[in-house]
């Protein structure tokens, strides 16, 4: 029996008169793989940047079990989220487009690593050590993931699906506990996306880290989650296996329509 | 024994270093550098720190600040005021040292608000902070008023703005290739993303911006010595601007950018005097056609690397 | 009560200059996201040509205002064709230097041409002063107020009325759609540079005729100062940035009228920065949220 990760109770999220998150409760499990499913416009980014401190709750609350024990998350910034251990991808890639791959990644591993302002302008001995520890840590990560040959080459110039395996390799290198994933396959070819489906596995297997995405893509979700939340209308519809979500019939009058 | 091509590079930029400063030397000793070419290098060496630091924080930090002038004539009246009494080169760097305590310490106070701003909100917030700053120090005793302070003892020779120079450079261009020089150029190209990656986004920003604000007030304490006299209209907005002009037209982001437009419009400025009146409307001529035929700035964001050159080498020569 | 009321009036009538000129920046930044550091040279512009065409024309007054609203226009037209026009694709800070090279040579180009001296700005009115319940107001005050308001109008009818309008409102909300609905880009923008420039024109006629002093550097604190009128009022807002001018040339007054006239701009940013602080877009301006 796993323990719980991550756990957001009774989420509500209002913009203005809008409700787009309306009391929600999900939890994420250690080393779980879950998908979160649902109709555009269902509140699924939304819940993602609740739980990422990009927008702060209107009420609810969560929490994360951390190495120091549960910590509540409310009201903390997305920053301070990031390095209590949950990262994340975006819908629109968000790389730091002009600077390289290998940058990239070694930014992400920033707070991994100390280094006094006066070590760094002096260059002593510990600059150089820093340097290479994070060059070193960050160029193992790009092997795994098959980027090691485009290492130096500015983020911009990639092509497309290679540009989101870099936003993976560089959410994974702030070392998470939980990683969001959100539409990791938009935009890809079916060869891509297989691609994806197999690192998405090899990562929750190599890294022993839990795994949300938001997916349109219903053969990718089917395949790789455990676990589906699925969202309509800002409300919580459904959870459960993909075997029980496909003969939810609540579920399928959400996504075919009809009374 | 063969050298790591880091070694090399770094031995190739003492050597630049060094000899820049022996052959000016050389000239000034065979008397080819008069006063008034010497005054020419010291102010391109001014323009140099003041714009590399204001380089790091509009071009690496992406932080747009029209400030630069406030915290320069923090460490201007700094030096001004303290050397009227110490006038010996140790009270000019104990006065050095004031001003950029004094100009960090207003870095902090003006950016910690309003750098939350974006773009051209933050530019004229910092606009009007360093109005702010140079209104107060128009108005105060100390500082003497609108007349400013005259007679400031000269404790500053072309040497002493050299070897600054140089040392804020190296320390800027440090900066940057360290973890927090990524971090900050991190927030440059996307805000939300380095703060999902768990970079402290104000930190940096502020980091930068203070930073930034300590060159300045180097490059204010050298003009201040050197110059001699200083008043409050020497650091309006419009100084502010030459400075920005310096790092827009060398390239945002490239260093090497601002040191060629330092020179490049430091001569430019030099030989126009013999133009008389129309000397301001060739210069803003010459700005608009560059910018238009040249919007990247001279240099666009391309660096000078010797670690690059030599790196190179060693490939064709292992080929 | 009666020195209040003198300074509102005051205050009125240098905020409704400094609105004429906000106008101006928050057209041209709302449309192109430029901050136009040459408009308040444009505004000098005008005052030299109400000052050349009241002695040399011999104009009237209204004249010399319409014509060099016309002649600003002109002028604003061609300096985006020339300037910026060639830098509409490249990064705003390169369109900011371009602006500021532009500000230095119409500064400069004028010192040139006609010196750099003040000159004194022809009296084409006659000053007649009202004392009414015991306030002085000078009926060349009461014309500024008069005329500033009756182009603010004007200018907000043509925004919401007028066809171009409505392609200026497009624009500035994306240009790229407007494009696609086959909005004349070029067109618009130049007609955007327009009507800011001959706002400021008519502001610049009528600072001459208020404060009879006229010289080529003239539009630089005035501009400096109505950008910050735009930008309190949130830039790119129309009745922001005549609330904003508005709220300058008061408190400019209020400062002056305590004493503290050396620390009058001081004040100004001082409010710039608070404002902007509580309100990150200004008064009248948008929060844009960013999608992620």
């Amino acid at each position: 029996m796993s323990s719980v990760l991550l756990d957001a109770r009774s989420l509500v999220k209002n913009f203005g008169g809008l409700t787009a998150v309306a009391n929600v409760s999900v939890h994420f499990d250690q080393n779980e793989l879950v998908g979160l499913i649902g109709p555009n416009g269902a509140g699924k980014t939304t819940l993602f940047n609740l739980l990422t401190g990009e927008t702060p709750v209107s009420s609810g609350s969560i929490s994360l079990a951390t190495d120091r024990g549960v910590q509540s998350l409310n009201g903390r910034s997305p920053a301070q989220i990031a390095q209590a251990g949950i990262s994340r991808t975006f819908q629109n890639i968000r790389l730091f487009k002009e600077l390289t791959v290998l940058d990239n990644v070694r930014i992400a591993m920033t707070n991994h690593y100390r280094e006094g302002f006066l070590t760094s302008i002096l260059r002593l001995p510990k600059y150089y050590r820093t340097e290479r520890e994070m060059t070193a840590a960050a160029q193992r990560l790009l092997a795994i993931f098959d980027l090691t040959a485009v290492a130096d080459q500015p983020a911009k110039n990639l092509p497309y699906g290679t540009q989101r395996r870099l936003e993976i390799v560089r959410a994974l290198a702030t070392k998470p506990k939980l990683l969001f994933l959100d539409e990791p396959a938009a935009g890809m070819n079916p060869e891509e996306t297989a691609d994806l489906t197999r690192l998405i596995r090899q990562i929750q297997h190599d890294f022993h880290i839990t795994v949300v995405l938001i997916e349109h893509d219903m053969s990718l979700v089917m395949d790789v989650c455990e676990r589906l939340y699925v969202l309509e209308h800002g409300g919580l519809l459904a959870t459960g296996t993909p075997a029980e979500i496909q003969r939810d019939p609540a579920v399928i009058k959400a996504y075919l329509g009809g009374d | 024994m063969r050298f790591s091509s880091r070694v090399k590079s770094n031995l190739a930029w003492l050597g630049v270093m060094v000899s820049g400063f022996v052959i000016i030397d050389g000239l000034e000793v065979a008397r080819v550098i008069n006063p008034f070419i010497e005054n020419m290098l010291v102010t391109i060496g001014i323009n140099v720190i003041l714009a590399v630091g204001l380089n790091l924080i509009i071009g690496f930090a992406g932080q747009f600040s029209l400030g630069h002038a406030g915290f320069m004539a923090i460490g201007a009246y700094a030096t001004g005021i303290m050397t009227q009494t110490m006038s010996t080169p140790l009270g000019f760097f104990l006065s050095m040292g004031v001003g950029m305590v004094l100009a960090m310490v207003a870095a902090v106070i003006v950016g910690i608000p309003t750098l939350r701003l974006r773009g051209d909100y933050l530019a004229i917030a910092t606009m009007g902070a360093a109005e702010i700053i140079r209104i107060l120090i128009n108005n105060l005793k100390i500082t003497n008023g609108a007349a400013g302070l005259f007679n400031i003892p000269a404790l500053v020779s072309w040497a002493t703005v050299y070897v600054l120079m140089c040392v804020t450079t190296l320390v800027t261009v440090n900066f940057i290739h360290s973890r927090g020089g990524r971090a900050v150029m991190a927030v440059r190209e996307d805000e939300l993303a380095a703060g999902a990656m768990g970079i402290n986004t104000t930190r940096w920003k502020l980091a930068a911006f203070v930073f930034g604000a300590a060159t300045a007030a180097i490059g204010g304490s050298l003009h201040a010595a050197y110059i001699q006299t200083i008043a409050p209209d020497d650091f309006n907005i419009m100084a502010s601007i030459a400075i920005l002009i310096i790092v827009v037209l060398g390239g945002v982001g490239s260093i090497t950018g601002t040191f060629v437009a330092a020179i490049v419009l430091s001569v430019l400025d030099t030989v126009l005097q013999n133009f008389g009146t129309i000397r301001m409307i060739i210069y803003s001529l010459a700005l608009i056609l560059i910018m238009i035929f040249k919007p990247t700035g001279l240099l666009g964001s391309w660096e000078f690397s010797f670690k690059r050159v030599f790196s190179r080498r060693e490939v064709t020569s292992h080929e | 009560m009666q020195t209040f009321g003198q300074q509102l009036i005051n205050g009125l009538s240098l905020g409704s200059i400094y609105a004429l000129l906000a106008l101006g920046y928050t057209m041209v930044y709302g449309i192109i996201k430029l901050i136009n550091f040459a408009h308040g040279d444009i505004y000098m512009l005008g005052a030299f040509w109400g000052y050349y065409s009241i002695n040399y024309f011999h104009f009237n007054f209204w004249l010399a205002l319409f014509s060099a609203m016309v002649v600003c226009a002109i002028i604003g037209v061609v300096i985006e064709y020339f300037a910026y026009r060639p830098l509409r694709h490249s990064a705003r800070i390169t369109a900011l230097i371009t602006a500021i090279g532009v500000s230095f040579l119409l500064e400069n180009g004028m010192s040139y041409l006609v010196g750099a001296n003040a000159r004194s700005f022809p009296q084409a009115i006659r000053v007649v002063t009202y004392h009414w319940l015991g306030l002085r107001v000078s009926n060349i005050q009461l014309l500024i107020l008069g005329t500033a308001c009756a182009l603010m109008i004007l200018l907000e009818l043509i925004i919401k009325r007028t066809k171009m309008g409505k392609a200026m409102r497009a624009v500035s909300v994306d240009p790229e759609a407007a494009q696609l609905v086959g909005i004349n880009l070029n067109q618009t923008i130049s007609f955007t540079f327009a009507l800011g420039s001959a706002m400021a024109g008519a502001a610049g006629v009528l600072i001459g005729l208020y404060y009879n002093s006229i010289d080529p550097l003239m539009g630089m604190t005035p501009g400096i100062k109505a950008f910050v009128a735009a930008v309190i009022g949130g830039i790119g807002s129309v009745p922001g940035a005549s609330l904003g001018g508005f709220i300058i040339g008061l408190l400019e007054t209020a400062v002056q009228a305590v004493g503290l006239s050396a620390y009058k701009d001081a004040v100004v940013y001082f409010v710039l920065i608070v404002i902007l602080l509580v309100l990150p877009a200004g008064i009248f301006g948008k929060r844009t949220r960013e999608k992620v």
